[in-house]
């Protein structure tokens, strides 16, 4: 028996504040523009892309002390952005990232059950955790959370938030302009949620969006985010974007769901990726080069150094071998609001294997970094890249992709006038879209209504 | 024609209208207040009136005829959109006409508020503002991170709710402090893309806020760059000495209830006393009356309707502003009369939208620039500039 052909899924991420976007390229527009979001967004619209996505920040990331100046700096509020791109689009999902310890969630759960109103369907949320008091200093609430508690908060924060989704039902408002009955039953939206972090109660003034909550997505990669995401999310990000380590993340968390009393289709796994097109492959290559080398500068190399070293690097030099002391244990001090540094569990050993690749590949610092850290995962003509994706995705390593360019706001085109033909033609890809909501898109049924108040309508709650 | 001077106009825009039993009349959509398109054509109309802006109402807990928290009633409207996101959803189909949502500060955070007004002023090319409401304390079990303290309308003269009172309104001018200061945490030239040295900010063109308070610390800078207008509009609606005093120190435009002629003379007096205190004598600080209208083709007519609704209601509309019915000329007349007793503007609130908000827009305004008290096209780019109000500097740009 042959397996299905699964339909490819694909995302756009907007270029973020980091070292994969070339604000030098003499093509790049503005980060805080509406017209650049509203470019991009249009372009992904046009390419029938599942959604638009929008990271998050809530500090003005610092090295060494230092505002961190070499990347793109600034960017908008996301509720704010997605509202306003919902006047410009028709179709599209639109995707926020809200981080859920420097918010409260009768706060948040209006935004998002209002955009989902004024999207007509169209929104999901990005559930984030985190916990630094170096964020915590732009918040009344400041850095009081524990690291290791921070996903038993985002659980309470989201459950609550679902609560307050579902205390409407959804036939609440009548309108009846004859008998002058506006409201089916009086108190709607009456909820009340304690556990360990909330203690809320009363009624919620938001009716029951379109889609009955926005679709929810996770982007953690660590045990507890894997679990997390089966039991609470319809969509996972993740970075694992190549075959042997995507089938093995594909089939882990896929694997968790049934403990949940979910179907195994009821959790997307869309990895972040990035791509270079060309003509021929040798063209794209040479051009992929050129966008590493953009994208990793001397200075640049040197500020990676010491987000694994932890220390202070500026004297060393990027055109020389890697330092020779090793990197300071503990706590990373040289980095601060950035959430990549937590992934160096054991900076010493990745020193010695960033040492050993060097001295064997003969790489200087910069060489190195550029070698190690985010090569782009699609390199090719546009029918090398449409085969690579079908190909990931047919082979269970994802469900699909959220593509991430290096050029705002023009860095999609390419992708949508050359790729999204062959995976038309080749039949993995829709030509139009089928349905109008988000949860359309993404391949996942309609939410009935709860059937009490505070009572989730899905089954797999 | 009169020589005096012109008159701002606003409209506010809250539901089916201000009259409880609005949604009921034939031209209402009352199922559709909570749809964009819905939002998209009571502003495109009042634009195409040429008004300077719209304010759109908000809340943290359900309407209620209540203060004290959420009623039973079932005959009148229940349910909203949260104010910002409506004002986002409007502002790239529109093009001069500013966007003022309310946004609650009470339980928010300011760093949150700052960032959502400056993005809207970039989604609207600078035509954004913001009403800073006070939270009513029956709101405060939805977050559960303060002691309740509700108490009802009969309390409210008593010296523990007045205390509440003051608190609340000595931490909304702390918020407004930090919301300011963040739109100024980036110069208008920090973003430097300089290829030459790989640097995209300058950062000594970035700027810690280091607000220290009763009630809250932010350290900056914000995450968005300084908005288009620099700073866009603070406004706050105002009917006794201590929020008098929170618009005199805080804002660009106060909304007054005044009761007759004599009485908004008299309540401009106070916030400019107010706005002496807070060292802002010098400032621009615009005073609008607000009322509550119902206009038609005569005033017998207007009377009538307003009658019929309330009828429909069971009651007699009552509020905190004076009710209005009449025609648009007489409307005119009367604003022009409030106009010489001091007052720059007015917040209109219509009765019924979208019926008296087209009066305002085909019929009241045409009338008061037939007069010479109102604009005859855009005259300026950004609300600020509707306004009469300078792009100001910046407080953390180093003076030249």
């Amino acid at each position: 028996m042959s397996k299905p052909i699964k339909q490819v899924h694909l995302a756009a991420h907007f270029p973020g504040v980091n070292n994969t976007t070339v604000w030098s390229d003499p093509a790049a527009g503005s980060h805080i523009e509406f017209a650049s979001f509203r470019h991009f967004a249009q372009t992904a619209e046009r390419g029938k892309f599942d959604f638009f996505f929008l990271a998050e920040g809530l500090r003005l990331r610092e090295q060494n002390g230092l505002m961190y100046d070499l990347d793109v700096v600034g960017r908008p509020d996301t509720f704010t952005v997605l509202a306003a791109l919902a006047a410009v689009t028709d179709h599209i999902g639109l995707t926020g990232t809200i981080n859920s310890t420097f918010n409260e969630p009768y706060e948040v759960a209006r935004q998002f059950a209002s955009l989902d109103h004024l999207s007509g369907g169209r929104t999901a949320w990005n559930v984030v955790t985190s916990w630094d008091a170096f964020t915590g200093e732009n918040f009344r609430r400041g850095g009081y959370l524990p690291q290791e508690e921070r996903y038993a908060r985002a659980k309470a924060f989201l459950a609550a938030a679902l609560v307050l989704f579902d205390s409407w039902t959804g036939d609440e408002i009548v309108a009846d302009q004859e008998s002058g009955q506006f409201l089916r039953r009086p108190l709607p939206g009456a909820f009340e949620h304690r556990d360990a972090y909330f203690d809320i109660s009363g009624h919620f003034n938001v009716p029951r969006g379109p889609q009955g909550r926005p679709v929810i997505f996770q982007a953690g990669d660590s045990d507890e985010g894997r679990e997390f995401a089966a039991s609470s999310a319809d969509a996972i990000f993740t970075g694992h974007s190549t075959l042997e380590a995507g089938q093995a993340f594909y089939t882990d968390v896929k694997g968790r769901l049934a403990r949940y009393g979910r179907a195994r289709e009821s959790l997307l796994v869309l990895p972040a990726a990035t791509f270079v097109l060309g003509d021929t492959d040798a063209e794209a290559a040479e051009l992929a080069h050129e966008v590493r080398l953009a994208q990793v500068s001397g200075q640049t190399a040197i500020r990676f150094l010491e987000q694994l070293w932890n220390r202070d690097l500026s004297d060393h030099d990027p055109d020389g071998p890697l330092p020779a002391v090793d990197p300071v244990v503990g706590e990373n001090t040289i980095a601060r609001g950035r959430a990549s540094v937590r992934m160096f569990r054991d900076p010493v050993a990745v020193a010695r294997q960033w040492r050993a690749l060097a001295e064997a590949k003969n790489l200087t610092s910069r060489e190195l970094i550029i070698e190690v850290t985010g090569r782009q995962t699609f390199v090719g003509s546009a029918a090398t890249v449409a085969g690579a994706i079908n190909d990931l995705v047919q082979a269970d390593a994802s469900d699909g992709f959220i593509l991430v360019p290096h050029v705002t706001p023009g860095g999609l085109d390419s992708f949508v006038d050359t790729v999204v033909p062959l995976l038309q033609e080749r039949g993995v890809y829709r030509t139009e879209y089928e349905g109008t909501t988000l949860r359309d898109h993404l391949g996942l049924p309609p939410l009935g209504a709860p059937t009490q108040a505070g009572e989730r309508g899905q089954a797999a709650g | 024609m009169t020589d005096g001077p012109t008159i701002h106009l606003a409209v506010a825009l809250d539901g089916a209208g201000w009259h409880p039993a609005a949604w009921r009349e034939h031209d209402a959509h009352p199922t559709e207040l909570l749809t964009a398109s819905y939002w998209r054509d009571l502003v495109l109309e009042a634009e195409r009136g040429l008004l300077d802006f719209v304010t759109i109402e908000d809340s943290l807990g359900l309407q209620s005829t209540r203060f004290d928290g959420p009623d039973e009633r079932v005959d009148q409207v229940r349910g909203r959109l949260d104010a910002v996101l409506i004002a986002a959803r409007v502002a790239p189909l529109t093009s001069h006409i500013g966007l003022v949502p309310t946004a609650t500060l009470t339980h928010t955070e300011p760093f949150h508020i700052s960032k959502s007004i400056a993005t809207l002023d970039y989604a609207s090319e600078g035509r954004a503002g913001w009403r800073a409401q006070v939270s009513r304390p029956a709101e405060n079990s939805h977050f559960g991170r303060r002691a309740s303290r509700p108490f009802t309308l009969a309390d409210y003269e008593t010296p523990e709710a007045q205390a509440v009172i003051a608190e609340s309104f000595d931490e909304a001018a702390d918020y407004v402090e930090v919301v300011r200061r963040l739109w100024d945490s980036w110069e208008d030239d920090a973003e430097i893309r300089d290829v030459a040295t790989g640097r995209f900010v300058d950062r000594e063109k970035l700027h810690y806020i280091d607000f220290e308070g009763r009630w809250f610390s932010v350290r900056g800078p914000s995450i968005v760059p300084r908005p288009p207008q620099g700073q866009p509009l603070v406004t706050v609606l105002a009917h006794a000495t201590v929020p008098y005093r929170l618009g005199a120190r805080a804002a660009d435009v106060v909304y007054v209830t005044p009761r007759d002629e004599t009485d908004a003379a008299a309540i401009v007096a106070e916030v400019r006393r107010e706005q002496e205190a807070a060292g802002r004598a010098a400032e621009t600080v615009h005073v609008f009356g607000d009322l509550v209208v119902f206009l038609d083709e005569s005033a017998a007519a207007a009377r009538d309707r307003k009658a019929r609704l309330d009828d429909a209601a069971g009651e007699e509309l009552r509020g905190d502003a004076v009710v209005f019915t009449g025609t648009p000329v007489e409307l005119a007349d009367l604003l022009l009369a409030w106009r010489r007793a001091g007052l720059s503007g007015f917040r209109l609130r219509p009765g019924v939208a979208p019926r008296d908000l087209t009066a305002i827009s085909r019929g009241l305004a045409p009338e008061l620039a037939a007069r010479g008290a109102f604009r005859r096209g855009y005259e300026a780019d950004t609300l600020r500039g509707l306004l009469g109000l300078p792009r100001p500097a910046n407080r953390y740009a180093a003076r030249a």
